[in-house]
């Protein structure tokens, strides 16, 4: 990279509530409607509906659909993981971030200077994306969802095998999996399967459709049955996914007394799960916990570091002091969907 | 370790007291001892290990983390104890906790009994040596499903409670801040959280000393009464207690120590019970409105009860200075008491639930108690004799020991239920909750025996109150906004009226009625924090209540005591509910500002 290149910051800046390219003229997440966006991915804070134009995976673009509707933008354009495209002179490429199913860092390059604008990621392991790929930039822009160093999530193997040794000891009682209806409700199914589980597993209604475009899109999820269209008896001692909201939900008393459980990176926090009266705490995570979101910063040896949402306050603290030229851009409406 | 651990972390996750009580009792059954000891010490009236532990974590921990990090970090986590073991490096893990279904008591797996002892190690690099910081090197190489580390036998070596607690127990602050850093090292985030809670004291697991002995009990098919009488003669690691209850020993003898023994309760007197009793059956006394406590005294040591066998005269010097020397076990009600005036519970309250009192409360809230009922009388055990002989005996007694800061509660006369029923209605001096009837033959029992002693709360006061907030239930009503809290109007200085929170209640209405109320408040929520929800001001409650007393609490400056939902009154608008004036007017609780404050809203 030249030294002589103008800044990133000077063509690349956040703009309200998403990230504006100027010689591109596009958005990068942008929360408001916009003639032309990058989408990182299909949680809500990041993929909105009513852009003019979208560029995104495939996978994004169908998860926009199911969620928003067939024509919830004028048009979209898939953009395969790690291929490139040219935007008015700024190369645009896609490298995978391992949070969801179809998740892209976006990768810009523009006067001999390369920015990532990572989305949400993680690097564990997940069978149901690609695994996030280290792409070297001068500035990288990261999520701090998780940025305290109380947050080390676990394998979700180990977790899978907690939620079956529950089922084990529990048999009488139906397991009620709270999990993000987009993406670790799915990746929590493969997960337990892989673990050997091949009973049936029942879904609320609110995690269907997007489970449905998992297996259209080839991810395995086993027997999936419908909630409402099976009879409590015949899900007692069995595992039913539902969204985070259910658990509490005038929904859940069908089951009569069913363990809770909440997959999630917030259930590293005892006093968390208490608060949600959670018997099982999964601390499963799509996102980075803090080890690793230090190794990644650090590994993409950018010159600066900026930080989107989350716990921008300690993370930027931190990297300050040892070295790193880091700044929270303090955009409106990130993280508002749950982890 | 392993198994202390997984006990603490299931126990945190239940809210059923019955899985409560049979995890604890499998772990009594197969811990090892003096570990099971230790635990159920941790569990009661704490490990007696004296450390500044705040300090000492502090100290270690800002040895390899920024001191900024830690402070958010407790800031987030809200518990130092748990803080510390999540933040602790992972990477000399040799005790893991992985695995939670042997926790279970459905289990018939033992918890793994390896006695081996703590030793250092000494030549290990020490943890944060050269690092700025937590960088992980290598990805996610912590073993966390078991033990790797210079291991070649395949079981991990495990870390006894008993060792743990002799690392705590001797020497300077920092040879026990070096120890305990090694300790953490050797365990994973379960076990350094939980090694916290059994040298930190009150580890707030939802268990409570009382269901810990009673667990323990049950598990070994014993009454609780039969722990609870020599438990306050023992000490940690209770090996004597456990052998007992193993078969394998007599049950301790508690000598020459005060010990407590279990109260006798009075069932509530119902309407049906009238024409079964007979006046002449049985005697009457006030019903005092502080917290009931039992005295035992002997051998120079005095200690203080609750009804639950708490002990709670580290809080009470003045008490256990007036008793010394004596040798008895009395029953009685302790009060705050000035003058010869008794104050409000709230100014109890000040004094309750702290382990030491500093001489300015002492002054504020000097205590009383008036005694109720003698146990003991030096060696003799009273308790087998009629209730008139006992308090023959007490009066006797109190005339002639009369220890300070005591009275007996005085008899209250009567002829006829008609006649007391009179008294009944007209009593609401501050302090009197209603009416003690006692049979004149029964003797003292333990819990509540049926038909001996009754008692007959002074009526309920009522006001009508709104439902200002609901918040979710626990455990079975966890799927319910079942909670709530309601208030009255109050009229600011420019004639604005607005609602102010006067008390809580989550009882006094029925299954059906909740179903509904549930329906409405999750169709009227104004706005939602956490658990909590606003609503909108339209649902009234005629809230029963014993008695208003000022409080901090509640922004109203009032709170009531025993609030309990009486009516809900759906035909009522909420413009007609009560104003924060009618609450004022029943602080003190007289009968007849009670009238006067009902009347203006009826």
């Amino acid at each position: 990279m030249t030294s002589s290149a103008p800044s990133v910051d000077t063509w690349l800046y956040p703009v309200g509530s998403g990230i504006y390219c100027e010689p591109g003229d596009f958005y990068v997440d942008p929360g408001r409607m916009v003639d032309r966006a990058v989408i990182t991915h299909g949680h809500s804070d990041h993929a909105r509906a009513g852009h003019g134009a979208v560029l995104a995976t495939a996978e994004t673009i169908a998860i926009m659909k199911v969620r928003y509707g067939e024509d919830c933008a004028g048009s979209f354009q898939p953009l395969a993981l790690g291929e490139a495209i040219s935007i008015n002179g700024v190369r645009v490429r896609l490298a995978p971030a391992g949070h969801i199913l179809g998740s892209a860092q976006v990768v810009i390059e523009w006067a001999g200077r390369r920015a990532v604008i990572s989305g949400d990621y993680k690097r564990a392991s997940d069978p149901t994306c690609a695994p996030f790929e280290l792409v070297s930039c001068d500035v990288f822009v990261t999520e701090a969802t998780f940025a305290l160093p109380v947050f080390r999530h676990e394998k979700a193997s180990h977790e899978a095998e907690k939620l079956l040794a529950s089922l084990a000891a529990e048999p009488d009682r139906t397991h009620l999996v709270g999990a993000y209806n987009l993406g670790k409700c799915q990746r929590m199914i493969r997960v337990v399967r892989d673990a050997g589980y091949d009973k049936p597993i029942y879904l609320h209604g609110a995690v269907m459709a997007l489970t449905d475009l998992y297996q259209k899109l080839g991810i395995d999820l086993g027997a999936l049955h419908a909630v409402s269209e099976t009879d409590a008896k015949t899900m007692r001692g069995g595992i039913v996914m539902c969204p985070p909201s259910a658990l509490g939900d005038r929904w859940s008393r069908r089951f009569g007394d069913p363990v809770t459980a909440f997959a999630s990176g917030w259930m590293r926090v005892r006093g968390r799960a208490r608060q949600l009266g959670v018997e099982l705490p999964l601390v499963v995570s799509d996102h980075v916990d803090w080890p690793e979101l230090i190794q990644t910063v650090i590994e993409t040896e950018a010159e600066e570091i900026w930080v989107t949402h989350g716990r921008e306050d300690a993370l930027v603290h931190y990297l300050g002091s040892i070295g790193r030229k880091a700044r929270a851009l303090a955009l409106v409406g990130y993280g508002e969907e749950a982890e | 370790m392993r198994a202390f651990a997984r006990l603490l972390d299931c126990l945190v996750y239940t809210q059923s007291r019955n899985r409560k009580v049979a995890l604890l009792g499998h772990y009594f059954r197969t811990a090892p001892d003096p570990d099971r000891g230790w635990a159920l010490a941790a569990l009661t009236d704490g490990v007696p290990i004296r450390i500044p532990l705040r300090r000492m974590l502090s100290d270690l921990v800002t040895r390899f983390i920024d001191p900024v990090l830690y402070r958010l970090s407790r800031d987030y986590v809200g518990d130092t104890a748990e803080t510390v073991s999540l933040l602790w490096p992972d990477d000399r893990v040799i005790v893991s906790t992985a695995d939670a279904s042997e926790a279970q008591p459905a289990s018939d797996e033992k918890p793994r009994q390896l006695a081996l002892e703590f030793t250092p190690p000494p030549t290990a690099p020490r943890r944060g040596e050269g690092r700025n910081g937590l960088f992980p090197s290598p990805l996610r190489e912590v073993n966390r499903d078991g033990p790797n580390i210079g291991d070649n036998s395949g079981e991990p070596p495990e870390l006894s409670l008993g060792a743990v607690v002799a690392a705590m127990a001797d020497g300077t602050t920092a040879e026990r801040t070096e120890r305990l850093g090694h300790i953490l090292d050797q365990l994973d985030a379960t076990g350094r959280w939980a090694l916290l809670k059994l040298i930190g004291g009150a580890p707030r697991v939802g268990v409570s000393a009382r269901l810990a002995r009673t667990a323990l009990a049950e598990s070994y098919a014993r009454d609780v009464s039969e722990v609870e009488e020599i438990w306050h003669a023992l000490t940690p690691p209770y090996l004597d207690l456990f052998q007992w209850l193993d078969g394998t020993a007599e049950r301790p003898d508690p000598g020459s120590k005060p010990v407590f023994r279990p109260v006798m309760l009075a069932h509530p007197i119902e309407e049906e019970d009238w024409p079964r009793l007979s006046a002449e059956d049985f005697a009457a006394e006030w019903k005092w409105d502080g917290i009931r406590v039992q005295i035992a005294a002997r051998g120079g040591e005095v200690r203080m009860f609750s009804r639950q066998g708490d002990d709670i005269s580290g809080a009470f010097p003045e008490i256990r200075s007036a008793f010394h020397g004596h040798d008895c076990v009395v029953d009685g009600e302790l009060l705050v008491m000035r003058d010869g005036v008794i104050a409000p519970f709230n100014d109890l309250q000040q004094r309750l639930n702290r382990k030491t009192v500093t001489p300015k409360m002492m002054q504020m809230y000097p205590p009383h108690v008036r005694l109720y009922d003698l146990l003991f009388d030096g060696h003799e055990d009273l308790r087998g004799l009629s209730f008139e002989e006992r308090r023959r005996r007490l009066e006797e007694w109190h005339a002639n020991h009369h220890p300070r800061l005591t009275d007996v509660s005085p008899l209250v006369p009567f002829k006829t239920f008609g006649e007391l029923g009179e008294l009944w209605s007209s009593a609401r001096a501050e302090g009197i909750e209603g009416l003690m009837l006692k049979r004149r033959l029964s003797p003292y029992q333990a819990g509540r025996v049926k038909g001996e002693w009754f008692k007959w709360k002074r009526a309920a006061l009522t006001l009508d109150c709104v439902l200002m907030y609901a918040q979710r239930g626990s455990g079975k009503r966890s799927s319910y906004y079942s909670d709530y809290t309601f208030g009255v109007w109050k009229t600011d200085d420019n004639g604005e009226t607005q609602l102010v929170p006067v008390g809580k209640a989550y009882s006094g209405f029925t299954d059906e009625e909740l179903l509904i109320l549930d329906k409405w408040i999750r169709g009227h929520t104004t706005e939602a924090f956490g658990p909590v929800r606003a609503v909108e001001p339209e649902i009234v409650f005629e809230v029963a209540f014993d008695s208003v007393q000022p409080s901090t609490r509640h922004k109203s400056g009032v709170a009531m005591r025993f609030p309990r939902i009486h009516r809900i009154r759906w035909d009522k608008p909420a413009a007609e509910a009560d104003t924060l004036e009618s609450v004022l007017g029943l602080v003190g609780g007289s009968a007849s500002n009670a009238e006067a404050a009902s009347s203006n809203s009826a």
